[in-house]
């Protein structure tokens, strides 16, 4: 009878506890949208995210890509930036004094060959991240990720092992949507000792051709595929991993609603990773989607959102 | 909401104009309705993508104004009327207008191109415009000052003496500042400058806007490339004004490279 079960939007409660570390709502900034200063991150963290990652660190400064790096399109955003940033040296310099982002801050790391990843973690210890997320799953970026063969269950399994040798913090790896055997992927990383799995990196990679100029935009030619066109292959991805693994997922893919939150959790996501979202409702969407799943849980009769994660399943 | 243009099109440069030995103006003609002091990203393809602010508005047509610094300006640069460019904006967030004030616009070398878009629209407002309106221009020698027939009654000054006064735009103004009380001082140019006009007008008590430059990938506020203390010169600037800029810390001290990395502003 759930007409009768009345809930105060004061009894709701959005926070989260992701591997230890305490949340006051799901949403997270995902890598690589505005997270390239510490203002930022703040910024972000005023407009209500739960916690924020950082634009994804390697050794050695890079400057990604050639413009056009980033354009939109009608079901979302493609992207190859190339993972341009500063190196672990500047990073570690800029990345000083999280405490006054006010949010847990997450550390995304990446790398040609598992020393690297070692050598970036290890040249942020310093810094009080919350959490280690690397990526394996790039899907644009030649050297790293699914061009460097990342992706593969072996790879996975090394990188994470390495990195878990050198790090007490919870390690998230973020994999991609692309291969059928995600799960299997998935469980590398737990038996590795990953702390949880980001589900997932973008898609594709895509193209899109300017038919006047006759040739593709991004200068890269293709790139990863974000937003609406994503999400329902995410949460696809987060409702088998649910059943393949123990450990959390943090789902990201075309997350811009209360709604998208509150489905990506029915299929088993702990968090939420927003990015694109920034695009489609502005730097505020992690307020807005909080005030959204807020309205849904008062409306539906939830006030706790574990009561939300994995309720899609049977 | 105006209409904006999410993916590059293509459009003709119609005409080509030379402003100076360094600086070219590009027509092309597009309807999306634009703000002074907002930008457009240029692509040409294979090479590269660029932000240019606005320096023309006119109906139906609209004009860039590129200062040849750079392979991507020189390729520009060689381009001839009849070539194809990519556009694609208008982005950010423009000057804001203030048709009943005595104004002042500061522009600095390729700086001037945005403000000569405000000048103008201040100038077609001309039978509601109750105030004045002065420009201040400068450049690094007599042959690089723009806009000299568009605008008869600049003050203009160089660094090397061969036009106006000898010294700087800050000179000029702080020295005007001393005779004529302006509501508002509009500056674009070399970030240095735009922190000496912006502490001046403070010292004055007059309210400012200054159009920031920072390298910029995406234009519409995802990327974090053009980050100015929290704030994305792409998409809650370019223009800022006074207050917001006392609050960022970077303004004028700090720019941020193709890497992503702070440093200090050259």
């Amino acid at each position: 009878m759930k007409f009768l079960n009345v809930i105060l939007m004061s009894e709701i409660n959005l926070s989260v506890n992701l591997c230890g570390i305490q949340l006051s709502n799901p949403t997270i900034l995902a890598s690589g949208i505005l997270g390239t200063t510490k203002a930022l991150l703040k910024r972000v963290a005023e407009n209500g995210a739960g916690a924020v990652t950082i634009k994804s660190i390697s050794i050695e400064p890079r400057e990604g890509h050639k413009n056009p790096t980033v354009i939109t399109f009608e079901a979302g955003m493609l992207n190859a930036v190339g993972y341009s940033n500063p190196g672990v040296a500047a990073a570690a310099r800029e990345f000083t004094d999280l405490q006054d982002v006010g949010v847990p801050v997450i550390a995304s790391v990446i790398g040609t060959q598992k020393e690297d990843f070692v050598q970036v973690v290890e040249g942020l210890s310093a810094q009080k991240f919350s959490a280690i997320e690397i990526p394996l799953s790039c899907p644009h970026t030649p050297g790293f990720g699914l061009l460097a063969g990342q992706g593969t269950p072996q790879a996975t399994f090394d990188i994470t092992f390495a990195v878990r040798k050198v790090t007490k913090l919870p390690i998230f790896v973020k994999l991609s949507p692309n291969i059928p055997e995600i799960c299997t992927i998935a469980k590398a990383a737990e038996d590795a000792g990953a702390d949880a799995i980001t589900a997932v990196n973008s898609m594709g990679p895509g193209m899109i051709i300017n038919v006047e100029a006759q040739k593709p935009i991004l200068s890269f030619k293709v790139g990863g595929v974000t937003g609406d066109a994503l999400r329902p292959i995410a949460v696809r991805c987060v409702y088998d991993l649910y059943k393949a693994i123990k450990i959390p997922i943090i789902g990201v893919g075309g997350i811009s609603t209360g709604r998208h939150a509150i489905e990506m959790m029915m299929a088993g996501a702990s968090a939420l990773g927003v990015g694109t979202g920034v695009y489609s409702r502005g730097i505020d969407v992690f307020r807005k989607v909080c005030e959204e799943i807020r309205l849904w849980m008062q409306e539906n009769g939830f006030n706790s959102i574990k009561d939300i994660v994995g309720a899609a399943h049977d | 909401m105006q209409h904006m243009i999410e993916q590059p099109v293509m459009v003709k440069i119609c005409d080509i104009l030379e402003e100076s030995p360094s600086v070219k103006t590009f027509f092309f003609k597009l309807n999306p309705s634009y703000e002074p002091g907002q930008f457009v990203m240029v692509w040409i393809p294979l090479l590269d993508e660029k932000p240019f602010t606005l320096s023309y508005i006119q109906e139906g047509l609209i004009g860039i104004s590129v200062l040849r610094r750079g392979a991507f300006t020189n390729a520009l640069h060689s381009k001839k009327a009849g070539d194809m460019i990519g556009i694609r904006g208008p982005y950010g967030r423009g000057f804001n207008l203030h048709t009943h004030s005595d104004i002042c616009a500061v522009g600095g070398g390729i700086g001037m191109a945005s403000l000569a878009t405000l000048v103008d629209r201040l100038n077609l407002v001309s039978e509601k415009r109750q105030g004045t309106t002065t420009i201040i221009q400068g450049a690094r020698t007599a042959a690089e000052i723009l806009y000299q027939k568009r605008f008869g009654n600049m003050k203009l000054c160089t660094d090397d003496g061969t036009a106006g006064f000898k010294g700087t735009t800050v000179d000029l103004l702080r020295d005007l500042l001393t005779k004529q009380h302006f509501q508002k001082v509009y500056a674009c140019g070399p970030e240095r400058m735009l922190y000496k006009v912006v502490r001046l007008c403070k010292e004055h008590g007059v309210e400012c806007e200054a159009s920031l430059e920072r390298y910029i990938k995406c234009g519409f506020g995802v990327c974090g490339q053009c980050d100015c203390s929290g704030q994305r010169v792409c998409i809650d600037g370019p223009v800022f004004n006074t207050e917001e800029l006392s609050r960022m810390d970077d303004f004028g001290r700090i720019t941020i490279t193709k890497t992503g990395e702070r440093v200090i502003h050259s």
